[in-house]
């Protein structure tokens, strides 16, 4: 039999003002499981824990229940006070009789009957609580970060420096990812490349940080603590230790394919170092587009390498690391052209996008920082640039604001203009935000000092017409239509996630939201959890932003994951599922409703991981055979609840 | 006089989401019938059929489930989409036995929504309470 002790609160008049405290007492005393009742003006006061205290150990309490608040507010404050004097944490349940009873009704009658259909429920409960021990867990104090961009870069630093390992796992070739393509950034227009390269290198040259490049992570198992994960290395076939960047495989590689980095406004070899400042600093042999291994089809590149880097006879390697936490940061791509009917599918050459326009900008892009029509290579003299093109369309594209597109616009028109004197620039915009620290500044320096013209709207449509590209829209402020004919138009494409981002989502089982972003926990107080423990979210993979706020996004994943590989042990939370193995019929349904993975067949029946269990109960809810259960939340617990509540009297 | 008939509805709460909702209607002080009784659970999703089934055989004439919102709100990822598929089902196993389906209501409630727990509260016992008493199971049928 237990020895359920119940205390009653009045809290001042919160609860008496309108429950009969005194009668709930009376009443709950009378349970077959409650040896002893009682009510106090402030429980959770010193004075009011000391009496619960002292209760549990004059009538050898084994169950305590609190009706008070809601066990939101003091749950935690009884556990602890009840385990001071030898009780399970899980030995005290709350009975939320003032949230969702006292300050909800004022009839004092049926108050009280309520509240004590609620404590007496509780009992119920708490007579069937066993007690429980968190569960620990070893930590291995090593975190793998998933992507080499500004975000990535930033995590691996920050992790390295508080002297713990990191793994940085990158798919291309180098590290750098988007930003490394920038030309100048807003609102200080300082050069991309110059404030990320020193990181970049740092990267390479910290012990702490192994760094994998031209390597995907392909599966992961486990658990928060404890992750094993499996990363392919692809095949560079050049030798970075040996690799001496001379050029002149290069320059004898007869392939010539669009060159990425440069968005396809230049062309790069077969083999080939995607940037200058490329990190690690080494040539890779593209084997997609490669002639042929053997010297009778090509073979030229193995040739002339002076230094014996080349060999064609190596495989891609499987490598296995376990960690203890994973940072995600795995970008963003640019929303393809050829969804947007208006503006010609991207079928026209002079239409370009935001990080071609960079590329254009860059001193080391392909036209050298001069700014060039794709089309025959002359000096634009009318630049048309439309935001949000395919942000904020419900109803054609993409419903979000890709939030970084006013400000880069605002940059490209100001950088045109520095570029070409005479050059014209118009907007088309929306709306404008500005929100950053000097953006507002920066926008109006764009409209009064560099002369940009803005249009309030949204172009209709882009076409053709001999050597111009026509520009058709509407001035909503002042309800005129517009044409303007230009030279070149730059859309400011809408961020999406990154090719990687929904691979990765895949892979690791991750929690995504509607647009196929990264999912946090919860967007204002946990922003960079996924619902997953264990794994952070930091970048552009989880909302588009920019550097600034992704960088301290990346610092704030690096540090919840230093506070996880941190500890020595993990605590989990014990009151996860449990089976009955003689009741299991090893039907699976409960390993496919676990979105966490935390339950596998083992031996015909199911086996639960209490670490990786986060006590949903969906799997208890779809057991068919009653074998799957909570523990303190069991089928017979809460058929007890239900009937205590609808018990007569 | 006649009494009137108070229904008794039983509500099972997922903890993140409509509990926090229930909390903040009372710190709101917003006021509805005492009718309910809540049940917190971890999440909307571990409502098992069965604990639906028992509370109408044990008389309640009404069950509420109070979940976080579709499509991603779940604390557990997707709990509340395994709740709406399975109210679905359970509908129409209350129809087979006779019982009204408007007796079970699902609603998605935020822990911001406080003002609407109370609505939903107020709507649905007065829903019962013009539905009546639940039909009885006979005891060989229990
Ligand atoms: S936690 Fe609220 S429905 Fe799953």
């Amino acid at each position: 039999m237990a020895r359920v002790g119940v205390f009653v609160c009045h809290c001042g008049f919160n609860i008496a003002g309108t429950v009969d405290v005194e009668k709930v007492a009376e009443t709950l005393g009378k349970d077959k499981d409650v040896v002893f009742s009682t009510t106090y003006k402030y429980m959770c006061s010193g004075p009011g824990q000391t009496l619960v205290q002292e209760a549990i150990k004059e009538h050898r309490l084994d169950k305590v229940i609190i009706a008070a608040c809601s066990p939101g507010m003091h749950e935690a404050t009884f556990r602890s006070a009840a385990e001071d004097v030898g009780l399970n944490p899980y030995d005290v349940e709350i009975a939320n009789i003032r949230e969702q009873c006292s300050w909800v009704h004022d009839d004092m009658e049926k108050g009280t009957e309520k509240a004590i259909k609620i404590a007496r429920s509780m009992v119920r409960k708490v007579v069937g609580n066993q007690p429980l021990e968190p569960v620990k867990v070893g930590v291995t104090p090593k975190v793998l970060v998933i992507g080499g961009g500004i975000a990535g870069i930033q995590a691996a630093l920050d992790v390295a420096d508080a002297g713990y390992e990191v793994i940085l796992v990158e798919k291309e070739t180098s590290i750098g990812g988007h930003m490394a393509q920038l030309s100048e950034t807003f609102p200080t227009l300082d050069c991309s490349q110059c404030i990320l390269t020193p990181k970049m290198v740092a990267v390479s040259r910290n012990p702490k940080i192994k760094l994998m490049t031209y390597s995907e992570v392909i599966d992961i198992s486990g658990y928060v603590g404890n992750f094993k994960v499996k990363i392919k290395e692809k095949p560079r076939y050049v030798d970075p230790e040996k690799c001496n960047l001379c050029t002149d495989c290069e320059d004898v590689c007869p392939v010539v394919v669009p060159n990425e980095f440069d968005m396809g406004l230049s062309i790069r070899k077969a083999i080939y170092l995607p940037f200058p400042q490329a990190v690690p600093s080494t040539y890779t042999l593209d084997m997609e587009k490669c002639l042929g291994l053997d010297p009778i089809r090509c073979g030229k590149c193995i040739e002339v390498c002076d230094v014996e880097a080349i060999d064609y006879d190596v495989h891609p390697k499987i490598i296995e690391e376990e960690v203890g936490a994973i940072i995600v940061a795995t970008g963003y791509d640019l929303y393809p052209k050829n969804m947007l009917g208006e503006y010609g599918y991207g079928e026209d050459e002079d239409i370009i996008n935001g990080l071609e326009f960079e590329r254009m900008l860059s001193a080391s892009g392909p036209t050298k920082g001069e700014v060039r029509r794709p089309s025959d290579g002359k000096v634009p003299k009318r630049v048309v640039f439309i935001q949000c093109a395919g942000s904020r369309d419900p109803d054609n594209h993409l419903p979000y604001c890709s939030k970084i597109c006013c400000m880069y616009t605002a940059k490209h028109a100001m950088l045109y203009k520095h570029h070409v004197e005479d050059g014209e620039a118009y907007i088309f915009y929306i709306d404008i935000r500005a929100a950053g620290k000097g953006y507002e500044e920066f926008i109006h320096r764009a409209m009064e000092e560099e002369r940009i013209v803005y249009l309030r709207g949204k172009p209709s449509k882009v076409f053709r017409k001999g050597e111009k590209l026509v520009v058709w829209g509407v001035d909503t402020l002042l309800g005129e239509k517009i044409e303007i004919e230009a030279d070149l138009v730059v859309l400011a494409m809408a961020m999406v996630p990154g090719k990687g981002t929904g691979e990765i989502i895949d892979v690791l089982n991750c929690a995504a939201d509607e647009n196929e972003f990264l999912k946090e926990v919860h967007p204002k107080l946990r922003p960079v959890e996924s619902s997953t423990p264990g794994f952070f979210l930091a970048g552009a993979a989880q909302a588009p932003k920019d550097i600034p706020d992704t960088v301290a996004q990346a610092s704030a994943a690096a540090s919840k994951a230093l506070s996880v590989i941190g500890q020595e042990y993990l605590e989990h939370e014990p009151a996860v599922a449990q089976v009955d193995e003689d009741l299991c019929s090893g039907c699976e349904v409960c390993i496919s409703v676990c979105p966490y993975g935390a339950i596998s067949p083992v031996g015909g029946h199911a086996e639960v991981n209490a670490v990786m269990c986060e006590g949903c109960g969906s799997c208890a809810a779809a057991c068919p055979s009653g074998a799957m259960t909570l523990k303190n939340g069991t089928q017979e617990q809460i058929f007890d609840m239900i009937r205590s509540i609808l018990q007569e009297g | 006089m006649k009494k009137v008939f108070e229904p008794r509805i039983v509500a099972f709460l997922c903890n993140w989401c409509a509990y926090s909702g229930a909390d903040l209607a009372g710190v709101s002080r917003l006021k509805y019938p005492p009718n309910v009784v809540p049940i917190r659970v971890m999440c909307s999703g571990r409502v098992d059929p069965q604990f639906v089934l028992e509370a109408f055989r044990e008389g309640a004439d009404g069950v509420f489930i109070g979940g976080c919102h579709t499509p991603s709100d779940c604390h557990y990822v997707n709990g509340n989409f395994k709740t709406y598929k399975r109210k679905i089902v359970m509908d129409r196993m209350l129809e087979q036995i006779g019982i009204n389906p408007r007796r079970l209501r699902l609603e998605w409630v935020s822990a911001s929504e406080g003002k609407k727990f109370a609505e939903v509260m107020d709507e649905f016992i007065a829903e019962v309470r013009k539905l009546g008493p639940v039909p009885r199971m006979k005891e060989g049928e229990r």
